[in-house]
């Protein structure tokens, strides 16, 4: 067998307070992938992205980052290897766009050792790979909604870890800013980044991840590559909805058309 | 603005540090006025030779015993309530969730009154105060958790405690003789009015102690503003650096409250009025606790002089400069 994959998750029981989302789920997430978690509302697609990002405690089984419990590693240490993108922050009062980018660095410094060199070209770095380089001294509260996501995300790059958690880094952006925030995720993947994101639309899913998770109720139904586990059954299992699958025309990937229920006139 | 010294390196924002070096010029002009004036007026040159044993008796009374003791105090109690307020702010991302909005300020009143009313002395009293904010934040943020404490949630508790304790101290006051009534309605009011060294002493000792641990909170503390996952995901133990932070909040508010009894307002507006000076995003402890002593002293120096000889308790200064500015402030910035 292959080296292990830097980040999985063992016999997982997932809860808030007393109600459980999930129980004994095993994941891994194939190394230098771009895994999409998809599935229903309420399946437990977040709160299994937020225990990979040690955000949520399991109650049974554990998280493991290159081969050590997550929770049993320094935590500036996580985070300088994987970084996460909350499903939604809190934008600080007259921030600008530098200064909310420069926040990500935090993990790689240290009291006496505020803003080096490193931090300053990798800020630099982040901006320009979100092109946000020329919003730099714009009040991100001003921002349309796209620009700050590009924001939120030029932050989590500043971060420079290897491994980049999104959860629903799509949600309240129009069609274009959507496409706009997963190109730019499949650009950081072919970098060399491992990508894990938590998304709602199925068609943008199987055409951006090269490794898919499907859930439904708690647990995994399906896993692998988008065009090998995507069918009308799968779909029909896991979201209730009769379709027909075809290539999509941009990207050959399977694309869901959900059946009509009646006939359009001709 | 980066500064760099070898191994060494800090951003800086050159319109915080105008801020801050502006508010320690005023802090100091606020001190040597208050030293200097009043109804025997000590020239400026002068107030050195008396706080070091080289002027006349006269000025050595009352530049060392008596106004350089009440200064001092003002300086540091309105600098604890500063960095308190910065805090609890911070921490419950609400401009409302101040110490003398959510209890705090109130419990220690309830604490020193007891204190006063059993015929305590100048040090029972303080440590009355400070076991009452000890108590009632610990009781406060009990009644707040749900697995966790959300920061609306402290702030409505809180709120309620606050009206709760007041109710109490009213009481309190009914049920106490006359005269322990009087001494604890003055100390009620706050006031820097007969404050020696043994006043100042505890507030000292406590922010020598705790200014440390807010300085090294104070960035991950920015941080948590974002939220705690945002906060988690950098690597900040959100639940540590909160620990910490409330701990150090409590004491402080508590120890300020024992030296000046409880002076409303500075803990609420130092923050705000350093924040929108400085225009910093985030809690800034420094410029907050630099505003709260130049506030509560120049508040102080106020009520002396104003009214002279009638001397007005600071309290009511502090919520009048501090309430008009906050708001000439709130309209200017509106964007």
């Amino acid at each position: 067998m292959a080296t292990p994959a830097r980040l999985s998750g063992t016999g997982l029981t997932l809860a808030y307070d007393q109600r459980i989302v999930a129980a004994g789920l095993d994941v891994t997430i194939p190394d230098e992938s771009f895994t999409v978690i998809i599935g229903p509302n309420a399946c437990g697609k977040s709160t299994l992205l937020r225990a990979l990002a040690r955000m949520l405690k399991p109650r049974t089984g554990a998280v493991h980052l290159d081969g050590s419990v997550i929770t049993s590693l320094p935590s500036k240490e996580v985070a300088r290897r994987l970084g996460l993108l909350p499903q939604s922050s809190l934008v600080p009062d007259g921030i600008t766009v530098t200064d909310l980018v420069a926040r990500g660095r935090y993990p790689h410094q240290r009291l006496m050792r505020q803003w080096s060199r490193a931090d300053e070209t990798a800020v630099a770095q982040a901006m320009r790979a979100t092109d946000v380089t020329d919003l730099a001294n714009r009040i991100v509260d001003e921002l349309s909604g796209g620009q700050r996501q590009r924001v939120w995300l030029a932050m989590a790059l500043a971060q420079e870890t290897p491994i980049l958690l999104l959860d629903e880094p799509t949600t309240f952006l129009d069609i274009s800013h959507q496409i706009e925030v997963l190109d730019l995720c499949a650009d950081l993947h072919e970098e060399g980044r491992t990508m894990v994101a938590v998304l709602h639309d199925l068609n943008q899913a199987c055409r951006y991840a090269t490794h898919l998770i499907v859930m439904r109720d708690g647990r995994i139904v399906a896993e692998g590559e988008p065009a090998e586990i995507v069918t009308p059954d799968l779909v029909r299992q896991v979201f209730d909805l009769r379709c027909e699958i075809i290539p999509d025309p941009q990207s050959g990937t399977p694309l869901i058309v959900p059946e009509a229920r009646r006939r359009v006139p001709a | 603005m980066n500064v760099r010294v070898g191994p060494w390196s800090v951003r800086l924002a050159p319109r915080a540090l105008l801020v801050t070096a502006l508010l320690v010029v005023a802090g100091f002009c606020v001190t040597v006025a208050a030293l200097s004036t009043g109804e025997f007026t000590v020239p400026v040159p002068d107030i050195l030779d008396a706080l070091f044993s080289q002027g006349t008796p006269v000025a050595e009374l009352i530049v060392g015993k008596l106004r350089a003791p009440r200064v001092v105090t003002g300086l540091l109690v309105g600098a604890a309530f500063g960095i308190s307020g910065a805090i609890f702010q911070s921490l419950t991302r609400n401009p409302l969730g101040s110490p003398d909005f959510i209890g705090f300020t109130a419990g220690a009143s309830t604490g020193g009154i007891i204190a006063v009313v059993s015929g305590g002395s100048a040090a029972t009293i303080a440590g009355g105060a400070l076991t009452g904010c000890v108590v009632t934040a610990v009781l406060v943020y009990a009644l707040a958790y749900r697995g966790g404490v959300q920061g609306y949630r402290l702030v409505l508790v809180g709120i309620g405690a606050n009206a709760l304790l007041v109710a109490l101290n009213s009481y309190l006051l009914t049920r106490a003789n006359i005269n322990d009534a009087a001494t604890a309605g003055a100390w009620l009011t706050g006031s820097l009015s007969g404050r020696g060294w043994d006043h100042a002493l505890p507030v000292a000792l406590a922010l020598l102690v705790l200014l440390p641990v807010c300085a090294y909170v104070s960035r991950p503390m920015r941080m948590i503003e974002m939220g705690d996952d945002a906060a988690r995901a950098m690597g900040i133990r959100v639940e540590v650096v909160r620990g910490a932070a409330l701990t150090a909040g409590v004491l402080l508010s508590g120890v300020a409250t024992a030296g000046a009894g409880p002076v409303v307002f500075v803990a609420l507006a130092a923050p705000q009025l350093a924040r929108r000076l400085t225009r910093s995003p985030g809690v800034t402890m420094g410029a907050s606790a630099l505003m709260g002593a130049v506030l509560l002293t120049g508040a102080d120096l106020a009520a002396q002089r104003l009214l002279a000889p009638t001397q007005l308790p600071v309290g009511v200064l502090t919520a009048a400069i501090g309430g008009t500015y906050l708001v000439l402030l709130l309209r200017k910035d509106r964007h």
